[in-house]
């Protein structure tokens, strides 16, 4: 015990001594909470549009005014031609095509139907997908209102028509920094959690003064415990951090229960701090150590289901996401902060990563040698 | 009583491809100062590991204080006290706090020690709060020593302490070593430094993983086998290659300010050595006699 309090006295002077870590510790939280969330933005606005009008009626103008003044698009350029709208998409200044045909308004007149097209620029897919059904709905919308404008004088019987209202449950105007900024403060947790707790027993390997410690009666557990305990406070600290940010500047108050959060993340931590030290185990020097941690999350953000829906991903990757305590954590907060979850609701996921915690830690005690 | 006993250790590296010490066995008494003299890679850090249980050996036995390296292992971490080649203390930490760190972490305080580190610990204490990293080399050597000496170890293992160190520091270093050795504590000391040689007790002689010889410096320079001749001229290098192409040179090296020489057959080869000399015009020529050193001795081994 009093081997343990001296091992932690001299890890906290050196963690407070180390500017660099300081750093990380307290200003990276900061800038990724606020930058983050402002730019991982879902909504697409100023979707470049280029308008081919080959009937130039009152309708198809009615229709372009509409588009543009849905606020979405920004009409680049008036075509005259396919082969001039093409140029405007090949030359990346247009992401959208919206081609009018010729005799639009007779045949909406005459035939009740008509048709136009829409050319969308899928390199950019997310904003291909969202342009193309923005643009799909307010087309939709024109034709409701053009059929509002006949009902006024109704000609034969008019087609039952199927409005879709819905309503958004939990995150009433879809805000998505919502769940953004707790997905992003997952990461956070997690960076310091593995990254800084393999990065510093790797560093004691580099420099050689585990050798020293290595020749001195510390106990295998005390020196892991010395360099966990540290961590884990660390990473509580930057927990809370991160929710008086989402508070102060996004005004984000958790539904649920705050001590829920700090629970879980207590555990979590324990989780993650395993994989920092089975991280340190197998690389001798810090570089080595980077990398790993590097490609770790990497596969855990992008299968963690910060950016992309677990649910909309195939049976195999969602199988590897159930091994992804990230992913555990992040629905955790998204549970507790949207939806104010309670403990029995978040059972399943705590029973998880307690498992995580102790094979990770097991595995990391096993595989730590003081001597080869 | 015998403090270190190693014998017949054998440890390769990389799956046996990379031997490190092959059947070495040597034995160090207690409150003696014995050396391990060999060059880079010679196996002298591997043997340090070995009995400071930081490795295992492949075969063979090794005993610290009467302690087996293998089995008790947690025991001798209690009694030595290590000082590997490497600058190995908290660089971030300062020079009290790393002391202060290393009599915690083995149960002592630097009170109850301090007369065996106070000689050298009174040179560093105007610096006492700056940080180990920050302190020159052979500041370093002697804030390690004292780290390695602060919880009272019986056997101290010191490998390449001086190495990279100023003259005046090595020599400063040598003494303290000499005072702990009055203390009773058993020093295994390893240098690449000849002249460092004479000042153990006995020493040992590495090379490939091979103990060559184990005895005191003066035994061991006794041994040398043939007289030594040191030969000097203007032209140094054309000297040297001269002497080599002798017919009746056994080994000629450079050393220092004159070429260590020996010869086939001491009596008969050195007249015709001054001749031959002669012949060749050398200027200024200078041969004498002289008293072999620890060096010597180590090249007329290999």
């Amino acid at each position: 015990m009093k081997t343990l309090s001296f091992l932690l006295e001299k890890e906290f002077r050196q963690i407070f001594r180390n500017p660099s870590i300081l750093r990380i510790i307290f200003v990276m939280p900061m800038i990724q909470l606020i930058v983050l969330p402002l730019a991982a933005d879902y909504e697409v606005k100023n979707v470049n549009l280029t308008v081919l009008d080959h009937d130039h009626s009152t309708y198809s103008a009615r229709l372009v005014q509409k588009v543009v003044g849905s606020g979405f698009f920004k009409l680049q350029h008036i075509a005259t031609s396919y082969a001039e709208a093409m140029t405007s998409m090949e030359d990346n200044s247009a992401d959208i095509i919206l081609e009018i045909p010729a005799h639009f308004e007779r045949n909406l007149i005459k035939e009740d139907e008509a048709k136009v097209l829409l050319a969308v620029n899928a390199v950019n897919g997310m904003k291909a997908n969202l342009g193309g059904s923005y643009l799909n709905s307010i087309v939709r919308d024109f034709n409701q209102d053009i059929r509002l404008d006949w009902l006024v004088m109704p000609r034969q019987n008019p087609m039952p028509l199927l409005e879709i209202l819905p309503s958004y449950w939990y995150n009433p105007h879809m805000n998505y920094k919502l769940f953004m900024v707790p997905g992003i403060l997952v990461i956070l947790v997690t960076m310091v959690g593995s990254f800084l707790s393999a990065l510093n027993i790797v560093k004691e390997k580099e420099v050689g003064t585990i050798e020293q410690i290595n020749v001195t009666p510390i106990k295998k557990y005390h020196f892991i415990l010395g360099k966990l305990i540290p961590f884990w406070v660390l990473g509580l600290l930057v927990t809370a951090i991160g929710l008086l940010i989402s508070r102060v500047v996004f005004g984000i108050v958790p539904v649920g229960s705050l001590v829920l959060i700090f629970f879980f993340a207590a555990i979590y931590l324990l989780a993650v701090l395993g994989i920092g030290l089975l991280v340190s185990n197998f690389s001798d020097t810090q570089q080595q150590a980077m990398f790993i941690s590097f490609f770790l999350i990497m596969v855990f953000v992008l299968m963690g289901g910060l950016y992309t829906s677990i649910d909309g991903m195939p049976a195999w990757a969602k199988l590897i996401t159930k091994f992804n305590p990230v992913a555990y954590f992040i629905e955790v907060m998204r549970l507790v902060v949207i939806k104010g979850a309670g403990l029995k609701e978040i059972l399943p996921h705590l029973r998880a990563i307690c498992l995580f915690a102790v094979v990770f830690n097991g595995l990391a005690i096993w595989t730590y040698k003081k001597r080869q | 009583m015998e403090s270190i006993v190693a014998s017949h250790l054998y440890k390769s590296f990389d799956k046996g491809r990379i031997p490190a010490l092959l059947d070495v066995s040597l034995s160090v008494e207690q409150g003696e100062l014995f050396g391990l003299i060999g060059p880079d890679g010679a196996g002298k850090t591997t043997l340090f590991r070995i009995l400071a249980t930081l490795l295992l050996a492949d075969q063979g036995e090794a005993k610290v204080d009467g302690l087996d390296v293998k089995q008790a292992y947690k025991a001798i971490r209690h009694r030595v006290g290590y000082m590997p080649g490497r600058f190995s203390l908290y660089q971030d930490l300062s020079v009290e706090e790393n002391l202060d760190f290393f009599a915690k972490v083995f149960g002592t305080t630097i009170q109850e020690n301090y007369y065996l580190v106070k000689d050298i610990y009174q040179q560093l204490e105007p610096f006492k709060t700056r940080k180990a990293g920050k302190l020159s080399g052979g500041m370093k050597q002697k804030l390690a020593l004292c780290c390695a000496l602060i919880h009272k170890p019986s056997v101290l293992f010191l490998d390449e302490p001086t190495t990279g160190v100023d003259p005046v520091s090595r020599k400063e270093f040598w003494e303290m070593l000499q005072k702990l050795k009055q203390e009773g504590i058993s020093i295994l000391v390893s240098t690449p430094y000849m002249d460092e040689a004479s000042l153990c007790d006995r020493v040992a002689l590495m090379q490939k993983g091979k103990i060559l010889d184990i005895d005191t410096p003066s035994h061991i320079i006794d041994k040398f086998p043939k007289k030594l001749w040191a030969v000097s001229a203007t032209n140094m290098y054309q000297l040297l290659m001269d002497l080599r192409a002798f017919s009746a040179t056994a080994a000629c090296y450079s050393f220092g300010e004159s070429h260590h020489l020996t010869l086939k057959n001491d009596a008969s080869d050195a007249a015709s050595l001054q001749q031959y000399l002669t012949e060749k015009k050398h200027k200024d020529l200078k041969i004498n006699t002289i008293k072999p050193t620890i060096e010597d001795c180590f090249m007329a081994m290999l």
